[in-house]
């Protein structure tokens, strides 16, 4: 029996077509990956589908009009431009200098380097809403109205929601995916060169200012970008700390509201008073936050695969 | 690893010992704390999260005997059919203009109900075990003891924040959670990992590199998208299929969450299953055994703790998953097992409900409660996934 079924495999790879339950059993894990291709494309496709006859030039550079009915998307646009930002500024170098504290100086066996690790990986997992809630909590309730109670003798004025606590609530969400993309570029930093940097007597942190850094540009770059798209598209943590259903002004300052993209779908497609009417719109708003966080995506896979073939 | 080198000096001559510089000792110093502020985040998120839900350990106490006496007399059958008639629907349902069959279950549910749960959810428990046995022990409390408002109602079944006599029962909503998880994940598990072992065993090195990226994309897909295309065009579809009533229900939602699981399922599980030495599979294959018996026979086995923490991190994103879950679950807190009814889950609650409740009300205290309880949640599987992998591992290469 043992030997039959043996002697079936070994010649099944030569005439390919005896081992039925093996083609059948392969079969089905590539049945799985037809199956998700298939609603990836069937997604993008009735996306791009209903929203082409909206998506215009027009629809992206103009205000919505007759109560978001007609018109376009345009402040929930700069609205989200302003988001992602903000949330930058505020993430890339915290995201930056904390890859190069767990690649050049955490030693390899330091406690605190793993839980700085175990921290960044929970960030990582912890759900959006939590990210909501402490920006609420910690950022509106106790930052925000905190300060207005010393400076402003308790009038709100930064302590509500506004674009300036939504973007640092969401950097807080995309720290993670800095820290793993800049780490990740670092590591393909050949030893040899910080090595001759040291050799010639430059100091550790001069190698790393004049050596480590530059060559991480395109890292810290990825990363930026893939914050970038995940900050784009995130609407859960914005929901109660800055987002707003509808404003007739650009954000002027960063303690105003602003109108986001995720947020007008969401809106758009649960709250308002005729979903019918408005479809279109629904759809190719959906289609315009889409194409950005799928063509950011798409150029950072493309620098990080370039950075993997240099360092191969 | 850099700092061998000068240390190497340091031993062989005096005059080269590391000297004392100052930028040197603060660009460390500085970087190290900024390091330190991925802890303090996490730290700060508990404290915070968990501060603002502190208000609901003490303000039972002061008011439950009252408002507990008053629940108790005969008050309570016009409260229950008028809470969920009048709070509930501009709550939830206003929410949601194309719901518009949940007004009748629920409106089922009162008038059956003269004064207590059992008779209520009789007909519910014809169809839900799960649901009546864990319902049974919550209603002593409820309706006996009422020292601690708030809590005691934890305990319950209904979820009706805005009224009255304000009830929080988490029961409701953690079935409903339970049920959409369950859901994701039984379709979300099997085709990643499916999918991963196609990857990894079975495709050839230039279809790899194809499929690998295609699928990360739809990790690129924001939720609200995927939230956005159940809703319009998933629940209408299955709707069609299976022809239930409500349009917007868990099995909508739960293959909506799928979608969102399914990256980080088969990345996670695609890692595990390539990390496993060649040496392995060679050995298998040079046994005699065929490519699939050396797929799910060898490298499947031996990459289980990182599939297994994939599973974990899947269910991670799907419980505390927010956006899909309120645009496409239907948002009703009924207790049911049956998948096509309506469910609303802590995260989508929390999401629905805290841009309208009033800083420090037990509302608000009891949404940043549940808050704690899924960044809980998601912390502990986050740390099972990386010491159960980790010890697995270290265990697997070490021993062998």
């Amino acid at each position: 029996m043992k030997t039959k079924e043996t002697e079936g495999q070994f010649f099944s790879s030569k005439k390919g077509d005896k081992d039925i339950k093996g083609k059948f059993i392969i079969g089905i894990t590539q049945l799985a990956v037809i199956l998700i291709f298939a609603i990836l494309f069937i997604i993008l496709g009735i996306i791009i589908y209903q929203g082409r006859e909206k998506f215009s030039w027009e629809f992206i550079s103009t205000f919505p009009t007759d109560g978001m009915t007609k018109g376009g998307i345009l402040p929930a646009i700069i609205g989200t431009f302003i988001l992602v930002i903000v949330m930058s500024i505020a993430a890339v170098p915290f995201g930056a200098i904390t890859a190069i504290y767990l690649t050049e100086y955490a030693k390899e066996n330091s406690k605190f380097a793993a839980a700085v690790r175990f921290s960044i990986r929970t960030l990582a997992v912890v759900p959006s809403i939590i990210f909501g809630l402490f920006g609420l909590g910690f950022f509106i309730q106790f930052v925000g109205a905190g300060a207005d109670k010393v400076f402003n003798a308790g009038e709100l004025h930064w302590g509500q929601p506004n674009i300036l606590w939504a973007s640092l609530t969401m950097s807080l969400l995309t720290l993670p995916v800095i820290i793993v993309s800049v780490e990740e570029a670092l590591k393909t930093i050949p030893r040899e060169l910080r090595e001759a940097s040291l050799a010639l007597g430059a100091t550790k942190w001069q190698t790393i200012k004049k050596v480590v850094l530059p060559g991480s540009i395109s890292g810290i770059m990825t990363g930026t970008i893939l914050a970038v798209s995940r900050g784009a598209g995130e609407v859960a943590p914005i929901l109660f700390t800055g987002a707003a259903y509808y404003l007739a002004t650009l954000p002027g300052s960063l303690s105003d509201q602003f109108m986001n993209l995720g947020y007008h779908i969401y809106i758009m497609s649960t709250q308002s008073s005729d979903v019918e009417k408005t479809m279109p719109i629904q759809f190719a708003t959906t289609l315009v936050l889409l194409i950005l966080t799928l063509s950011l995506n798409l150029v950072a896979v493309i620098i990080r695969s370039r950075i993997r073939r240099k360092a191969n | 690893m850099d700092s061998n080198i000068p240390k190497k000096n340091a031993f062989t001559k005096e005059s080269l010992k590391k000297q004392f510089r100052l930028s040197e000792f603060l660009a460390e110093k500085i970087i190290s704390s900024v390091a330190f502020l991925s802890i303090a985040i996490i730290v700060l998120i508990f404290v915070f999260v968990f501060k603002e839900s502190l208000p609901i350990f003490n303000f039972g106490e002061k008011e439950a005997p009252k408002t507990e006496i008053g629940v108790n007399s005969d008050s309570k059958p016009e409260s229950y059919r008028a809470a969920p008639m009048e709070d509930l629907k501009p709550e939830s349902y206003g929410t949601e203009p194309i719901e518009e069959l949940k007004p009748e279950t629920y409106g089922a549910e009162p008038i059956t109900q003269e004064d207590l749960k059992p008779e209520t959810y009789g007909d519910v428990q014809a169809e839900s075990t799960v649901a009546s046995s864990e319902q049974s022990p919550a209603l002593g409390p409820e309706n006996n003891e009422g020292a601690d408002k708030t809590w005691s109602t934890f305990l319950t079944t209904e979820w009706v924040p805005v009224s009255e006599h304000p009830r929080f029962g988490l029961i409701a909503l953690l079935i409903g959670t339970l049920k959409v998880t369950v859901i994701a994940m039984l379709i979300a598990g099997p085709l990643a990992i499916l999918a991963a072992l196609y990857t990894s065993c079975f495709a050839s090195k230039r279809a790899k590199e194809i499929i690998k990226p295609i699928i990360e994309m739809l990790a690129a897909f924001p939720s609200v998208v995927i939230g956005f295309f159940a809703l319009i065009v998933l629940a209408s579809f299955f709707q069609n299929i299976f022809g239930y009533d409500s349009r917007l229900n868990a099995f909508v939602g739960g293959v909506a969450m799928a979608l969102a699981a399914i990256p980080i399922i088969y990345t996670i599980s695609e890692d595990a299953l390539s990390a496993i030495p060649k040496t392995y599979t060679e050995a298998s294959l040079a046994l005699g055994a065929s490519k699939w018996q050396t797929a799910f026979f060898v490298t499947l086995p031996a990459a289980t703790p990182g599939i297994f923490a994939a599973l974990l991190l899947g269910v991670g994103r799907v419980f505390g998953e927010t956006m899909i879950a309120l645009m496409a679950t239907g948002n009703a807190a009924l207790l049911s097992a049956n998948p096509f009814e309506s469910v609303r889950t802590f995260a989508a609650t929390i999401g629905a409900e805290m841009a309208e409740t009033v800083f420090g009300e037990t509302h608000y205290s009891v949404l940043f409660f549940i808050g704690s309880l899924l960044f809980i949640f998601s912390f502990v599987l986050n740390a099972v996934a990386e010491f159960y992998v980790k010890g697995r591992l270290i265990k697997k290469f070490q021993g062998k």
